[in-house]
Parts: C-alpha cells; sequence; structure tokens
C-alpha cells in the first residue's frame, strides 16, 4: 500500500507531519515516538535571535481545546542549527522548519541561515496571534502576505510553505496572495483567536489576554477552509486544526490536504501521530485502495 | 531514567474531606524509579477535556509498586479523576521533572501549604531513612488536615492554620518563627506566596532553599514551553531568561527563580 505523497518536490513516507509549536524540535517527543515513522516533523517556530515569549500563563484549557499564548519563545536559529537540527537528522524523517520574525529583514536573515542547512522544507509562520509585531499582522493582509513570500522566495534554500492565518474574512484572498509571491505550499490552519476569563478571579485567564485555540474544536472550521483553498490554488496544502485521530486526518485528506499535522493531540497522547498514521493505513486497507492518492482531495473531483 | 506513558489501575481510593481526595494507582514502571518533589500527568477520559493534570507524587510503597496521589477537586478534570473507582484505569505519563536534590543538610525543614503538603511526605521519610533530623511545618485553612500522623512518624511536625483551630494561627512563616525552628536546608511546596516568604526567609538566614513551583502546562515534557518561570541567569536549554517548570523543575534553588 502506498501511503507516500511528494509535498513541493518532496518525498514524505507517509503524509503525517507535526503541528508546529506542539512538538518542540522533536527531542522531547522522541521518547515515545519513534520519528523515523513520520512523514516530517516540523519544528516549533525559530526566529534570527533567541525570544522570551509571553509572561504566564500561557495556557488555558478550554471546552475540547485550549488556548495558548507562548508568544514564539525560542532559542533562536542559531542553537536550532547547532543543537536541534542534529539531532533531528539521527531520523529517516523530512525535516520542516518552521521560522518566525517581526519584520521581513528578520524572517529573511533566518531563511538564510537556514538556506545551506539539511532542511527539507521551510515553513513560515505568518499567522500567529499571540505577538504584537510580524505574524498575524502579515497574514491578515494579502498584499503584505504576497510581499514577503517574494521576499523570503528570494532568499531561500528550500520550497517555501506559507502558514496561513483563519483570522480572516476569506482565507482564499491569502491563499491566492501567497501563491502569486511564489509559495511552494500552504499551512492551514493557525490558531483562532479566542480568550477566556477566570470568573473567580474576575480576569483573563491567560497573561496574553488573548490567545490562539485549538484542539478539536476547531477541526470542522479547519477541513472547511482547506477545502476552500484546496479549490482556489494549485500548491500543496498542509492540513491541520484538531486532528486528533485517523478519520479527522482522513477528512483533511479528502478535503484537499497533501499532508495533515497533528498538534494539540500530542498533549492529550504523546504517541497520537502514530495512531493517526496506523489509522489511516488501516482505513485505505479496510475501503481496499492501494494509494493514499485515491483519497486525496476525492470530494473536488 | 525513562518517562512511562501507560495505563494504570486504580487499586485504592479514599475521600480525606474538605475536597481532598486519595488516590493509589498500580504503575510499577514509574513507582520504581520514582524520586521525591517528581510529578505525574493524569489524563482525563472525557474528550472535552484534553490535556493531563500534572499531580505531584505524595508517595509510593514499599515494593515499589504503587503511587500515592493526594489532591484537591479543584475543577471537573480533578473531579473526573476523583471519581475514578477501584480497578478502573488511568492513563499516566511520569514521572516528570527532577525532585529534591539528594545532597540535603542535616537539619531538614520541609515546608508545605495546601496541596503542596503531600509530596513532603515522600521526602521525609527519605530524609529521615538517611538518618535526618527534619522537621515539618504544615500550613491548612482550618483543622481539616491530611497526612499529618503520618508525617510526624519521620519528623517534628509543626502546624499553621488560618483560622487558628490548630498550631500557630498564621502562615507557616509565623510557625517557624513561634516555634524557633533551627535548621540548615529547605524544601517547599505551596502556593506561591509562601514560596516568596520562604526564599525571603532563606536569603535572610543565608541557607540553601528548593521550591516546587506550579504553572498551567499542557505536554508535561518540555516541548511546548507553556509553563515557564522568570530565572536570575539565562537558562541553558532556552537560552533566554527562563526555564522549563515542567523538565527544569519543578523543585529550582531558590536563587535560580524570580519569583516576585
Amino acid at each position: 500500500m502506498k501511503t507516500e505523497v511528494t509535498f513541493a518536490g518532496v518525498t514524505l513516507k507517509n503524509p503525517v507531519t507535526t503541528a508546529s509549536g506542539t512538538f518542540g524540535s522533536g527531542m522531547e517527543y522522541s521518547e515515545f515516538v519513534d520519528l523515523s515513522l513520520l512523514g516530517a516533523v516540523t519544528t516549533k517556530g525559530v526566529a534570527n535571535q533567541p525570544w522570551e515569549g509571553n509572561p504566564t500563563p500561557r495556557i488555558a484549557e478550554t471546552y475540547g481545546g485550549m488556548l495558548n499564548a507562548i508568544g514564539l519563545q525560542n532559542p533562536g536559529v542559531d542553537v536550532f542549527l547547532e543543537r536541534d537540527l542534529p539531532f533531528l537528522k539521527q531520523y529517516d524523517t523530512k525535516v520542516i522548519v518552521n521560522v518566525c520574525g517581526k519584520t521581513t529583514e528578520e524572517y529573511c536573515e533566518t531563511v538564510q541561515k537556514l538556506a545551506d542547512a539539511p532542511v527539507d522544507l521551510l515553513e513560515i509562520n505568518i499567522s500567529c496571534p499571540n505577538v504584537r509585531e510580524g505574524g498575524i499582522a502579515f497574514g491578515q493582509n494579502p498584499a503584505k502576505v504576497e510581499e514577503i513570500t517574494r521576499a523570503i522566495k528570494r532568499v531561500a534554500g528550500q520550497p517555501v510553505i506559507m502558514k496561513l492565518s483563519p483570522n480572516v474574512t476569506d482565507i482564499t484572498e491569502t491563499a491566492r496572495a501567497a501563491e502569486a509571491g511564489g509559495a511552494d505550499g500552504l499551512s492551514l490552519i493557525n490558531t483562532l483567536t479566542g480568550m477566556k476569563i477566570d470568573i473567580y478571579r474576575r480576569s483573563f485567564a491567560l497573561a496574553n489576554r488573548t490567545g490562539g485555540l485549538s484542539g478539536p474544536a476547531i477541526k470542522p472550521v479547519a477541513v472547511r477552509m482547506v477545502y476552500q483553498v484546496a479549490r482556489a490554488v494549485k500548491i500543496p496544502i498542509i492540513g491541520m486544526g484538531g486532528i486528533q485521530t485517523a478519520e479527522d486526518a482522513l477528512e483533511f485528506l479528502m478535503a484537499g490536504a497533501t499532508a495533515v499535522a497533528v498538534g494539540t493531540a500530542n498533549f492529550h497522547n504523546p504517541r497520537a501521530t502514530l495512531s493517526v498514521i496506523e489509522g489511516i493505513r488501516a482505513f485505505l486497507e479496510e475501503q481496499n485502495m492501494n494509494d493514499i492518492h485515491e483519497i486525496i482531495g476525492c470530494v473536488n473531483r | 531514567m525513562e518517562k512511562q506513558y501507560t495505563s494504570a489501575i486504580v487499586v485504592d481510593k479514599r475521600d480525606l474531606g474538605g475536597g481532598i481526595m486519595e488516590l493509589w494507582l498500580m504503575a510499577p514502571d514509574i513507582a520504581a524509579q520514582a524520586v521525591p518533589g517528581q510529578f505525574v500527568a493524569l489524563y482525563c477520559t472525557d474528550g472535552s477535556r484534553l490535556l493531563p493534570r500534572p499531580i505531584s507524587i505524595c508517595d509510593v510503597d514499599g515494593e515499589r509498586q504503587k503511587l500515592r496521589f493526594v489532591f484537591r477537586m479543584v475543577g471537573e478534570g480533578t473531579k473526573e479523576l476523583a471519581a475514578k473507582r477501584v480497578f478502573e484505569s488511568v492513563s499516566v505519563l511520569g514521572p516528570l521533572g527532577n525532585g529534591y536534590p539528594k545532597e540535603v543538610g542535616a537539619y531538614p525543614l520541609l515546608v508545605g501549604g495546601g496541596i503542596g503538603i503531600p509530596p513532603m511526605l515522600f521526602l521525609a521519610r527519605e530524609l529521615w531513612q538517611q538518618g535526618k533530623k527534619v522537621s515539618i511545618v504544615l500550613g491548612f485553612r482550618d483543622a481539616n488536615t491530611f497526612l499529618v500522623e503520618e508525617m510526624a512518624e519521620y519528623a517534628a511536625v509543626y502546624l499553621a492554620t488560618d483560622d487558628g483551630s490548630l498550631g500557630t494561627k498564621g502562615t507557616v512563616l509565623d510557625a517557624i518563627k513561634e516555634n524557633g525552628l533551627q535548621f540548615d536546608w529547605i524544601g517547599a511546596c505551596g502556593p506561591m506566596p509562601m514560596l516568596r516568604g520562604i526564599k525571603r526567609l532563606a536569603q535572610s538566614k543565608n541557607t540553601p532553599a528548593y521550591l516546587s513551583l506550579e504553572e498551567r502546562m499542557a505536554c508535561g515534557i518540555g516541548a511546548c514551553l507553556g509553563c515557564v518561570c522568570k530565572t536570575a541567569k539565562a537558562d541553558g536549554h532556552t537560552h533566554v531568561h527562563n526555564t522549563r517548570i515542567c523538565t527544569e523543575g519543578p523543585v529550582f534553588d531558590a536563587q535560580e527563580v524570580e519569583i516576585g
């Protein structure tokens, strides 16, 4: 049975990767998951220099989901290249590095530093709702999405995936803008901006007041957006947003995603990625299909 | 040492009153390696509650087969765990974090406040077995206490209650002062105002102090960076001035963490 997919010219042994920020750089989860079994590992966002992130509390549980406002804390690209990437390269998996920044120059500096590194794909985070500069400030404006995509493509050594925000009226506009800017692929969706009030403290549950909502609660929104974007662009999509089971992943694939990412589910079950991979295989077998391509985008045919 | 993600069977439980529950889980792989100050992540079954509950290890049994937890039912998640019946299973990940250091003084003082009290039992027994002269100060809201008699087997126990119904009326700091306690090392777990007070006390007496910190967690294993604490120096892993409570902690040298 063939579960292999090609994403922007890179072959993944199966369509399952991790959602940025939920899996570190793989090291912590490698105690529970043989990383070589994953289609790819997508790292936590790295910037041109270390970022402190937001004050705590950074996490709040909500019904069927969670809010986070980590604020893209990261050790910087130099530490990533020296420590985290060599660790990941011990495994037979593809590496997708998520890149964050506050300005176009910062994104480009990080992307340049990664250009000669053994990295397979870049995922550019222009959709983080928890940082004041960069992040979503780029991701909500189609003209800016196109501009930053073009700037990054000029210096990138790997295919570029733009990670889109769902916090827009029409996600196909930013998707088309990224494609026009030369993006090789798209990731969607990032988290939905949300809020929780602690009624006993009569204040915000998160120090940042707002946070990004993730988990099963957002899945129907994510599936709908993947479906819309798949019909609007020609470049491939990594679908994500509340994937917890193989059934969830299959919905995204059928909606038109070439690959899928497991995020918040890792917190509920450290081996969630593996159960998704095994479940996809079992489904194909049960449905007498030999190739995962039989289901990718099938609802659009 | 290896963290285990496993299904554990509830082997015993007891309602200690006042919203406090005692739960014993059969988890030999975790119990065999657990040290005082470590915690586990307990997962809810109800899909509306995704995040594991970090619960400190109160004790292990003599054969190191079972883990003992004493926790307060504060929300729906801890209520769900408390409603588990004997022979039901719970998904558990652990042991997590680092415990209290192995080297302590000859006269350790253990301080527990509220739901920070349970891990002091495991620590007290280990120190008693090493031949230390252990003192323990416990802070409760009122006379609804737990674990006091057991701790008294290993240490001189002093109490403080908010309402004055037992021991010193006031805080654990008031009780330390009132009883004129002498010590050369402090291990503490409890609410943040208590930990701040302990840090100041330790600084004034130039005594080493180790504090167990708490924060909202998601992964429990150092990947998500949800549970961090400000640090005096740049942290070796994160390369910024904060450190992961679940991984580098939850027990920290009081001088290394900025808790205000």
